[in-house]
């Protein structure tokens, strides 16, 4: 299955069963590969609708504390591209249906290759990318590649989005839109309901992209409130720090690590479909 | 080879803010529309008489522009070559030539109506300069400092806290100068309505990098007009220290285009290039995209930055600015390196035959000077970046002397 078919069967999916979809992120090899790796084949039956997973860098300047954590713990652990690519193949060879994007930084892509990464990633069974350093303004350097490879490209949309600047954002979008729900970095204020509702009318209004919302959210109710307007709500912060709390002095995976983070994305996953229920009754 | 030269060294960068394959605006979409914002702004101020004349007064009566153009006779002598001149800019009200930008962008936060401002620091010099013209024009001021950094320079965080900037230390990283960029936009990211990111260097997304080297391009425009009144001609060689790059590039910038002139941009060689611990980025590194700019950079196979290492904490930055990775590139700037030892050893010599304390930075580019002034013929001339004093590295170099204070 193509990428980009994945990504749009599964809002396809989501919009015929009249409910958002819940779009989780983990760091790739956090808190080292093994265990990252079970971790990212047990989020779909956890209730993971859509995987992002994360290319661990040094200096993540759009991440919170959380997140710059969970990327330390990966490094730290030996995660490199190449390992991230074979984690999704593994991925793929038992779930060939769950849309899979990796969401990272520029700098190791680049270094990487920018042809030699589109063609392994292909390859490997991703379906988008979330590249945050990444704007319109730059599109030539990985978003048309990487639409001419078959990958969905992610923009992310903002609260400094303003209506001038909005269909620069949309032009080379696909797969779905990224609405940011702070002006802020991940994992650290709370998302304003009322100003988000407004902003995805908005765009609503000028993209037929489904829109996945995310960075404030942290709990089941947060979630089950964003899913009333938005077609999935990502939430990535609360999980890793799933992850750094169920860890040992030595930062160290415990028997609880995979149940932690696990068990919130159920709990997430319940609180959304419950609101969606009551929305649909 | 076919002949690739431009027609001007000094016309870029593009409309996409580019000098040849670095530059660039690689940052996320909260900052795109603020750095839009930032350019427009800039570019209306500059074609803009009125504010060129209150940066112009203040360059005068609040910095002690200009400086002066010296030569350095005992050192000339004892190196037995060339003329060894110094532009002064160690004289600037805060002691470094930080502050020719800091005015320059804080009268620009004014006009935007920006109340808050942020910066990075290293060293700690461009902290304080930020935090001068702050308290100056009545600014709410923020800067983040790695915790290494605080803890190494003291009397600089004493400084800016005096001034009444409020100082961050920042623990995530390497808790050094990227660091403290990284929390630097983030702040930003969070702050957009009312806070202006002040950058200390010619670095991060476009316009900073044309911004900083404007507001700095005062240091060539007068050193080039004091050494023709000096010497009836234009220097042989420039040489400027380099961290990110900006008091290089504001001297050398004016000369861009004057063939003859030699220019050699000096990065830390820290404790030797091939121990890896070093701060050379066109010398040690490769193009990659870090900070809103691509660029050379100190990174790992993986793309992964790596930790810079210099005696002199504001050389200690794993990148360079965009625009001296392109002159780099064409081959228009030479870039080498010098060494801790070197750069110590150019310190005490500079104190001792010129009563003159440079700071660790410029010490670089004499260690360079040092070297270079001996080969060549007594009636060439060197001018060389003075830009900072060395005040606040004493109790560094002590510590490095063995000396206990």
């Amino acid at each position: 299955m193509s990428g980009a078919a994945r990504i749009d069967r599964r809002f396809a999916a989501l919009k015929a069963q009249g409910r958002a979809g819940l779009v989780t992120f983990v760091t790739a090899g956090d808190p080292d590969y093994a265990t990252s790796l079970e971790i990212l084949h047990a989020l779909p039956a956890a209730g993971a609708d859509i995987i992002e997973l994360g290319m661990p860098f040094t200096d993540p300047m759009a991440d919170g504390p959380a997140i710059q954590l969970a990327s330390e713990r990966a490094l730290k652990a030996g995660q490199t591209m190449a390992k991230t690519l074979d984690m999704v193949r593994d991925f793929r060879r038992r779930d060939n249906d769950t849309p899979l994007v990796l969401m990272g930084y520029y700098n190791p892509l680049y270094v990487y290759g920018n042809e030699r990464f589109l063609s392994d990633a292909k390859e490997a069974g991703v379906d988008g990318l979330i590249i945050v350093d990444l704007p319109p303004e730059e599109d030539a350097e990985l978003c048309l590649p990487a639409k001419r490879a078959g990958l969905d490209f992610i923009r992310l949309a903002t609260p400094t989005t303003d209506a001038q600047r909005l269909p620069a954002v949309l032009a080379n979008a696909s797969g779905f839109l990224y609405y940011v729900s702070i002006t802020g970095v991940t994992g650290t204020r709370e998302p304003d309901f009322t100003a988000v509702a407004a902003a995805l009318e908005n765009i609503r209004a000028r993209t037929e992209l489904p829109i996945a919302v995310g960075f404030g959210v942290k709990s089941p109710p947060q979630a089950a409130t964003l899913a009333r307007g938005a077609d999935a709500v990502v939430v990535g912060s609360a999980l890793v720090s799933a992850i750094a709390t169920s860890l040992d002095e030595a930062g160290r995976a415990t028997a609880g690590t995979v149940g932690a983070v696990t068990g919130l994305v159920a709990r997430l996953a319940a609180a959304m479909r419950a609101e969606q229920g009551a929305k649909g009754s | 080879m076919t002949d690739t030269r431009p027609n001007s060294y000094a016309a870029g960068p593009d409309e996409h803010g580019r000098f040849g394959i670095h530059g660039g605006r690689f940052v996320a979409e909260t900052l795109m529309p603020l750095i839009l914002q930032l350019e427009r702004a800039y570019e209306e101020a500059r074609a803009d008489p009125a504010f060129q004349e209150e940066l112009d007064g203040l360059l005068k009566h609040y910095v002690g522009r200009p400086s002066p153009l010296y030569f350095a006779e005992r050192l000339t002598a004892h190196l037995g070559g060339a003329k060894v001149y110094f532009k002064r800019d160690e004289l600037n009200h805060t002691g470094a030539h930080k502050i020719n930008n800091v005015l320059g962008q804080i009268l620009l936060a004014k006009r935007m109506g920006k109340t808050r401002i942020i910066a990075e620091t290293g060293a700690g010099q461009h902290g304080v300069a930020t935090a001068t013209a702050c308290a100056r024009f009545g600014l709410d001021c923020v800067v983040y400092m790695g915790e290494v950094d605080v803890a190494r320079q003291q009397p600089n965080v004493f400084r800016m806290k005096l001034l009444g900037a409020e100082v961050i230390p920042v623990a995530s990283g390497s808790r050094t100068l990227k660091d403290a960029l990284n929390e630097a936009l983030r702040d930003w990211v969070a702050n957009v309505e009312n806070t202006f990111y002040c950058i200390g260097t010619v670095a991060g997304p476009h316009p900073y990098p044309v911004m900083v080297r404007d507001f700095q391009a005062i240091i060539g425009r007068e050193a080039k007009e004091q050494i023709v009144q000096a010497e009836g001609r234009l220097p042989d060689v420039l040489v400027a220290a380099i961290g990110g790059g900006s008091n290089a590039m504001g001297l050398f910038y004016p000369f861009l285009d004057d063939e003859d002139v030699r220019m050699i941009g000096v990065e830390a060689a820290g404790r030797g290039i091939e121990t890896g611990q070093h701060a050379a980025s066109i010398t040690g590194g490769k193009p990659g995209v870090l900070h809103g700019n691509r660029t050379y950079l100190l990174m790992d196979d993986e793309g992964q930055i790596t930790e810079a290492h210099s005696i002199s904490a504001g050389l200690d930055y794993p990148g360079i600015g965009p625009e001296h990775s392109w002159l780099h590139d064409v081959g228009r700037v030479d870039y080498v390196a010098a060494t801790d030892s070197e750069a110590l050893e150019a310190f005490q010599l500079c104190s001792k035959l010129e009563g003159i304390i440079p700071a660790l930075e410029p010490a670089h580019a004499l260690a360079h000077v040092m070297k270079m002034a001996p080969e060549m013929d007594k009636d060439e001339i060197v001018v060389m970046n003075m830009c900072g004093r060395g005040d606040k590295d004493i109790f560094a170099v002590a510590e490095h002397l063995g000396v206990k204070l």
